[in-house]
Formats: structure tokens, C-alpha cells, sequence
């Protein structure tokens, strides 16, 4: 085992880390707003809307992420609109590109995810809530709301870790995150298991802290089950 | 290609995670934690990253190996068996979870009953375990086939030439790129529908000893 190269593989491949959070910030975050659009869309009552939703989760389930970040990097510079519309400037760059397909992407699966959360608030809840007079933004911020992301919170740390390791694929559009940075660092050097085991490390370490930091959120939000049994005795 | 590549990567998956599922079950303190070694490592590392590293680590141990035997030069490891190898391990670490889950799934007392009634190791596996694994995992099963589905167009960057190389092909040649990426992408949605269809009609098959009242219909 050679320390000097896995250390200085270590620090170049650090060097990409800041290009992976990035990548990973912006796409989750975009995705979950996006997806409490669908999600608003699809419980929303309206029927089209609901086809609309229903159709968006379909298609970006069902196909593979690489061929929907292709669609967005190369398919779309087909079109001469695009070419010479506003957005060209933008959507020319890799970077974006890839947040784009991520978030549009993850969106799809986070839908899903809040839809279940929403579908386990206890129907008696919203009935009680609308029998003392609550209804619409009310009902959903103070009833719904709340309910719903904590049943959704474990599956919803499950997709955000699922994102963490789809960055990866936005090497495959030419971004220099951790993934692409050890690639060329394997096809340099042709020393593929050190130069791996560095990236794994990372990625590892990485999921590890968002699955914690879920884990927090889990346990804060949850305060008050535990508390109930000892006040419940007193 | 897409398909033969899906199938025996799940066929691998499915040996590893029965293997890796028994493992963590054993109570065996070395195997267990090997097993969640295993689980842990290959759902927290990327899949393009695996799939980089069985094929370029795959190819240098062979070519390794080949040295050893006295042949000079680089030997590849063709890219179905690296690309098969690295979706098998990775749905292999998903299965072992999805098999752990159906026997935890399996009620307890059937199975003191079984030993009850004198049942040995063996025919207590088969006839009480292994019926009921099988039906509690088909969902699951169904769920890792779909991920694997998906897993497998990453398999494009050995230049294996599944649906998303052709369609990436294509695409390059002809510059028509979002017509053929389109069509690509349409071709997975209909591979995943379809494959949906035939597991839930394996669901049911599977569950129709059961009554009917219980959520499935």
C-alpha cells in the first residue's frame, strides 16, 4: 500500500468535493420544491392536473437517469429555439445541465414519497380539523403538512442518498465532480484500486453524514411521541 | 442486450444476496458483520464507480493473471461479464436486504411449530421458509429488478452495446440527438411497464392461496 499516492489521490479527489455538494444541493432542493408541485398537482382534485402528475412520475421513474441527463445535454442543443433562445447561456453549461436532469429527476421519486406521507395522515385528523373551522393553507400547514413529512422523512432520506450517488453520473456530461476527477485519475494512472477506494471513502463519508443528519431531523421532529408516555402518567 | 445484461446480473444478485442475507441471519457475529460490510459499502458507493471499478480493476487482474501464465501484453475483461458482475454485486447488497426483510417477515411461531412436529433443518427450509421467503420477497424483488433495470444503461460507459450505447450511438452519428435519446428512453418505459405488469401478475399468482381480504387483489 503506497501512503504517498493515496494521499495525494485523497487530496486531488478532495479538490472535486466542493463540485459534488454543489451538484447535490442544488438538485435536491430544486427536486423537493418541484416535487411538492407534483405532489400538489396530483392530490390537487383536478383531473388533468392529476393526468399530468401522474404522467411526469411515470416517464421519470421509469427511465434511466443517464438517458434523461443525455436528453438534457446534447438532445436539447439540437433545436435552433433553444440555440437562440434567453436560456442558451445557461443551458449550454454542463453544470446546469445536470442539477437540471437531477432535480427533474428526483422530483419524480420525491412525489411519490410525499404523496405516500400525505396518503398516511389519519383521515380523522383533517375531519377534526375541518370540524373546528380550518380549512385550505390552514389545514395543510398546521394539519397535513407536519403529519405527512414525518411519515415521509425516512423514505425521503433513502432518495436523498439515492441523489448523493447519482452525482456521480454528471461526470458522464463532462463535470469535474469526485466521480470524473477519479476516473481520469484511474485512466492516468491505471491504478484503479487505490484511486477507487479514495472515492468510495469519500461518498461513503458523505452518506454517512446525511444519513445522520436525517436521523437528527427524525429524532427532533419526533420530540413529542417520546415525551407523550411520562406526561401521559403525570 | 439490455435485458440478457439485466438477467444474469439479477441472477448473480440474487445467489450474492441469498448468500450475504443468510449471512447477516446467522447470528455468527464475523459473518454478520461482514454481510453489513458488504450492504453497506455497495448502497453507499456509486454505482458508475463500481461499475469503473470491476471493469478497470477487473481487466488489470486478468491481464495479472494473464502475466502470471506467461502471456505478455493487456487482456480485457469483456465488458457483458464486467458490466453483468458489477449490477450483480450491486443488486446483490438490495437483495440480501429485500431476503432479510421476507424471512424476519416469516411468523415465528410457524416455525417452532415445525420443529414442533419434528421437523429437521432441511425440510423445515423447504417447505415452511423457502414458500413464504419467495412470496414476501416478490415485491422487493420486483423493486431491485426495476433499480437493476436502470443500473444496467450505466453499463453504456464500457462500450457494451445495450439500448442506451445504441441509442448514444445512433444519436452521435446522425446528430439527431434528442430524437434518439427520446425513443431510447421510451423503449426503458416500456420495458419497466411491462415488467411491472408481469410482477404484479406474480404477485397475485403467488398470493392466491391467500385470502384476498388481506389488501392484494
Amino acid at each position: 500500500m503506497d501512503i504517498e499516492f493515496l494521499s495525494s489521490t485523497m487530496v486531488t479527489l478532495l479538490k472535486a468535493l466542493p463540485m459534488t455538494l454543489a451538484l447535490f444541493a442544488l438538485s435536491v432542493s430544486i427536486g423537493c420544491v418541484l416535487a411538492l408541485v407534483i405532489v400538489w398537482m396530483r392530490v390537487g382534485g383536478n383531473r388533468y392536473l392529476a393526468g399530468f402528475a401522474k404522467g411526469y412520475i411515470f416517464v421519470f421513474r421509469g427511465s434511466p437517469l443517464l438517458i434523461q441527463m443525455f436528453l438534457v445535454f446534447y438532445g436539447l442543443a439540437q433545436f435552433d429555439f433553444i440555440r437562440n433562445g434567453p436560456l442558451w447561456p445557461l443551458l449550454r453549461e454542463p453544470f446546469v445541465c445536470a442539477v437540471l436532469s437531477l432535480a427533474l429527476c428526483t422530483a419524480g421519486y420525491s412525489a411519490e414519497i410525499f404523496r405516500g406521507g400525505i396518503r398516511s395522515v389519519p383521515p380523522r385528523e383533517i375531519e377534526a380539523a375541518r370540524a373546528i373551522g380550518m380549512s385550505g393553507f390552514l389545514l395543510v400547514r398546521r394539519i397535513i403538512a407536519p403529519i405527512a413529512l414525518r411519515f415521509a422523512l425516512p423514505a425521503y432520506s433513502t432518495e436523498v442518498v439515492l441523489m448523493m450517488k447519482s452525482t456521480s453520473l454528471a461526470s458522464l456530461v463532462t463535470v469535474w465532480e469526485v466521480t470524473g476527477v477519479a476516473q481520469r485519475l484511474i485512466s492516468h494512472t491505471y491504478r484503479t484500486m487505490e484511486v477507487f477506494l479514495c472515492a468510495a471513502v469519500i461518498y461513503l463519508v458523505l452518506n454517512f453524514i446525511v444519513l445522520q443528519a436525517m436521523a437528527l431531523l427524525e429524532h427532533f421532529l419526533s420530540r413529542h411521541l417520546r415525551a407523550a408516555p411520562p406526561a401521559a402518567k403525570a | 442486450m439490455t435485458l440478457a445484461v439485466t438477467a444474469v446480473a439479477l441472477l448473480i444478485g440474487a445467489v450474492l444476496g441469498a448468500v450475504v442475507a443468510a449471512a447477516k441471519l446467522s447470528g455468527n457475529r464475523v459473518l454478520v458483520f461482514l454481510g453489513s460490510v458488504y450492504t453497506t459499502i455497495f448502497r453507499g458507493v456509486p454505482e458508475l464507480l463500481i461499475i469503473y471499478l470491476i471493469y478497470f480493476g477487473g481487466s488489470s487482474a486478468v491481464t495479472a493473471i494473464g502475466q502470471a501464465m506467461g502471456y505478455e501484453g493487456f487482456l480485457g475483461l469483456p465488458s457483458f461479464a464486467a458490466g453483468a458482475l458489477a449490477v450483480g454485486i450491486i443488486s446483490g447488497s438490495y437483495q440480501a436486504e429485500v431476503f432479510r426483510g421476507a424471512y424476519l417477515a416469516v411468523a415465528r411461531g410457524e416455525l417452532e411449530a415445525a420443529s414442533a412436529i419434528g421437523m429437521s433443518r432441511g425440510l423445515r427450509f423447504r417447505r415452511i421458509i423457502m414458500p413464504q421467503v419467495l412470496r414476501y420477497a416478490l415485491p422487493g424483488f420486483g423493486n431491485v429488478w426495476q433499480l437493476s433495470l436502470k443500473d444496467s444503461a450505466l453499463i453504456s460507459v464500457t462500450g457494451l452495446a445495450e439500448l442506451m450505447r445504441t441509442s448514444q450511438v445512433a444519436a452521435g452519428s446522425t446528430r439527431q440527438y434528442f430524437l434518439f435519446f427520446i425513443v431510447g428512453g421510451a423503449l426503458y418505459l416500456i420495458l419497466t411497464s411491462l415488467s411491472d405488469q408481469v410482477f404484479n401478475r406474480a404477485e397475485r399468482r403467488a398470493n392466491r392461496s391467500m385470502p384476498s381480504a388481506m389488501g392484494q387483489v
